[in-house]
């Protein structure tokens, strides 16, 4: 028995109380991250330090989230005197929703199947399956850039406008390269939606049957799109050794220097946010998504934890680029290599 | 129709976290690009030289701490130094103290290197050396608190001698320390040195040739760094310097990455030096037989009816010394730190002037920045090693 796909129209009471279910499930999961990303990157980094890390809110510090979240909720929330007041209350949302949003288009595992009725009915664990998911993504991590902006300037401080306009010569350049770099991708998928993308992941790689233990996952014929892909993205969502927009010993904060209590803490959350979405959609283009040895969803969660827990490797080993070295790599070597990766990748769909 | 632009002028420190400490710079910046700094100082005067000139001798030793709070046992012996040349009594220290001194001031020399190059790495972005120096620095801290019972503030070395011998089995730990650090520095090296970033932020960065550091007098390891060779220890010694084998790191590059590389080797050589320090110390007295001048030890005091005398009228009246001038100058983690003395044949100094070796390397930052981008300031904070109790004093 073939099951049924839940349309709007033939259950519109199930279909509303389904996708409620995957929205709320989708969104407190990464909330959840989010909390226990800064923990663990505070642990991760002691660990690499010879530090301790949290270790005193609650067993083996495992509360310090909750406390950060409640410490900064009932501080005194500021607005300098002379900032555009709707500018810098209407900035950390902007750039929080973007953040949130990708979320919604990333396949989360396969199809879950019940019955209801006596029908047999297939959901996707996926909040909405666009078909055109990569562009939306590419879309929304480009809105992301008017949150930091927006703040730099309503700020009115100094240091928060260079912040501003580094992040967004930075977030603007090294989109192009990561918008190319995907390019290859779904010249290979033939589709724009990121499930459509998972499912061509799963064939045998190159179509071969010999080896078919090995997924056809884009890393292995797209190393060149997966490693600017993830140097890009770094670099949008200003993890070191690309952290200029918040250089903390050159702008002293950057772009939320002037920001407090829960402002300043929707920024940081939107930091670890962008963190998870990045992560989400590199293991979905290049690492087969929800594919691999375990359970759907256990598999997707293995690879964005490894992504995350790389991000963080990455922070306690590099320096910070300085802004000229850091269009340098953008613009004349990330963005050419982006090309001919597509053209290569043009050519070879062309001859086989 | 040109665009009309104008510059920035912002305003960085005294509160800034990258200015170590309350160095004030306006910087004029044309989008990212420095065209004006102006180093303003001064935040965290004390007046330490004025304080001195209604403080006995032996008084001003723990001021003198509080300059290069990151060295304070170099700034101890330079003065001791200048206060024994002005006594005359140079020739009189015994041995064990020289030893004891060339120890503590290359442990010391260790330790603001430490502090120098945690921060500048972690001005440039490289968070988990900062940690790292600091551990090593931590051992530092515990030798100093055994030797003298305070982990910064030392004021441990005394007019012709020490305050203290030092404890027992301490030779020990200094000894496995000492013999730790190539291979710390090795690990340090790990994270910097190959790697690109890193040479990318510090090679060719904030270059000042040879003759401009002379013309400004910058000294220590900068000016090593732009191919002069020149150290007191070698070139003027003092406290036994002659005795001990170390090699001087010049390098000719002039840049900020140059700079990182003769602190390291310095850091080695700071190593070998208390090694062999360590072989040499033998047993014996740790004060100057001077009893007008020098502390008596307490368990004197307590005993003997001159040393009570001695010690009494030292600490009440301090001691007198012949009229004159003197200048000592040391070489400091920093670079030359000099104290020049006049006195008046009273038990004060007349006049204390300190020549910071900060102070003088401060002068270098306009010239260095000026042209460069907003990131190269930070980094060349950085590598002047800058100390503001010390420019302030």
């Amino acid at each position: 028995m073939t099951p049924e796909v839940l349309t709007l129209s033939e259950t519109p009471w199930l279909f509303t109380g389904v996708m409620l279910v995957k929205i709320i499930v989708a969104f407190v999961a990464t909330l959840l991250i989010v909390a226990y990303a800064t923990y663990a990157e505070r642990k991760i980094i002691g660990r690499m330090q010879s530090r301790m890390g949290p270790n005193m809110t609650g067993p083996k510090g495992l509360l310090q989230p909750i406390a950060d979240g409640l410490k900064l909720f009932f501080k005194e929330d500021i607005i300098p005197s002379q900032a555009h007041w709707f500018a810098f209350i209407l900035a950390p949302m902007m750039i929080l929703a973007p953040a949130f949003i990708s979320i919604s288009v990333i396949p989360f595992g396969g199809d879950l199947q019940f019955t209801y009725d006596g029908t047999l009915y297939a959901v996707p664990m996926q909040i909405t399956d666009l078909n055109i998911g990569v562009l939306f993504i590419v879309a929304m991590a480009g809105l992301g850039v008017y949150g930091i902006v927006l703040a730099g300037l309503a700020s009115n401080s100094k240091y928060a406008l260079l912040g501003g306009i580094r992040s967004t010569a930075q977030m603007i350049s090294y989109e192009l390269a990561v918008g190319l770099s995907i390019v290859a991708i779904f010249m290979l998928s033939e589709t724009l939606s990121l499930r459509g993308i998972v499912a061509a992941q799963q064939q045998p790689l190159w179509g071969l049957e010999s080896v078919s233990f090995i997924p056809n996952w884009y890393i292995f014929c797209q190393p060149l799109a997966f490693v600017l892909f993830v140097i890009g993205s770094m670099a949008e969502i200003n993890r070191t050794p690309f952290d200029l927009p918040e250089a903390e010993t050159e702008l002293v904060s950057g772009f939320c220097t002037e920001y407090s209590a829960m402002k300043y803490a929707l920024f940081f959350m939107a930091e670890y946010a962008n963190m998870i979405t990045v992560s989400a959609i590199a293991s979905t283009l290049f690492l087969g998504g929800w594919g691999g040895p375990f359970y759907g969803w256990i598999n997707f969660l293995i690879k964005v934890f490894a992504f995350m827990f790389f991000f963080i490797w990455i922070r306690a080993t590099f320096p910070r680029l300085r802004y000229d070295q850091l269009m340098f790599l953008g613009w004349k070597i990330m963005l050419p290599l982006a090309l001919v990766n597509i053209v290569i990748t043009g050519i070879a769909i062309l001859l086989w | 129709m040109a665009a009309n632009t104008e510059t920035m002028t912002i305003n960085m420190g005294p509160q800034h976290p990258s200015t170590h400490g309350v160095l004030q710079l306006i910087l004029e910046l044309d989008g990212e690009i420095v065209v004006k700094a102006t180093p303003h100082i001064g935040f965290l005067h004390r007046g330490i030289e004025k304080l001195s000139e209604h403080r006995t001798y032996h008084q001003i030793i723990p001021l003198t701490d509080r300059l290069d709070y990151l060295a304070p046992m170099s700034n101890n012996l330079g003065y001791v130094l200048a206060v024994e040349k002005l006594l005359g009594i140079t020739d009189e220290i015994p041995e064990r103290v020289q030893r004891i001194r060339v120890i503590m001031t290359e442990l010391t020399r260790l330790k603001s290197h430490l502090v120098w190059l945690a921060c500048h790495a972690l001005d440039i972005g490289a968070m988990t050396v900062f940690l790292y120096c600091f551990r090593e620095r931590e051992c530092i801290t515990d030798i100093y608190e055994k030797v003298s019972g305070a982990r910064m503030t030392s004021n441990y070395f005394r007019v012709g001698g020490l305050a203290d011998d030092l404890p027992d089995g301490l030779e020990g730990d200094i000894r496995a320390f000492a013999e730790s650090i190539p291979e710390h520095i090795e690990e340090y090296e790990g994270l910097l040195t190959g790697n690109r970033i890193w040479q990318k932020r510090t090679i060719g960065v904030g270059e000042i040739s040879a003759e401009a550091a002379i013309d400004i007098g910058i000294t220590g390891p900068s000016l090593r760094a732009s191919g002069v060779d020149w150290d007191l220890r070698r070139d003027n010694p003092y406290s036994g310097y002659e005795d001990y084998d170390f090699d001087v790191p010049v390098r000719t590059g002039c840049d900020t990455f140059d700079r990182y590389r003769v602190r390291l080797d310095e850091m080695l050589q700071s190593a070998r030096i208390i090694l062999q320090a360590l072989d040499k110390l033998k047993p014996g007295p740790i004060l100057a037989d001077c009893p007008k001048v020098v502390l008596p030890p307490k368990q004197d005091v307590v005993n003997n009816i001159e040393s009570l005398i001695h010690h009494f009228k030292i600490v009440t009246e301090g001691f007198k010394t012949e009229p004159g001038e003197i200048y000592q100058g040391v070489e400091a983690p920093k670079g030359e730190l000099g104290f020049y003395l006049i006195a008046d044949g009273s038990a004060y100094p007349f006049r204390m002037k300190i020549r910071p070796p900060s102070f003088v390397n401060l002068q270098g930052l306009p010239q260095m920045v000026e042209g460069k981008l907003l990131a190269d300031v930070i980094a060349v904070i950085g590598t002047l090693d800058i100390v503001l109790g010390e420019i302030d004093r």
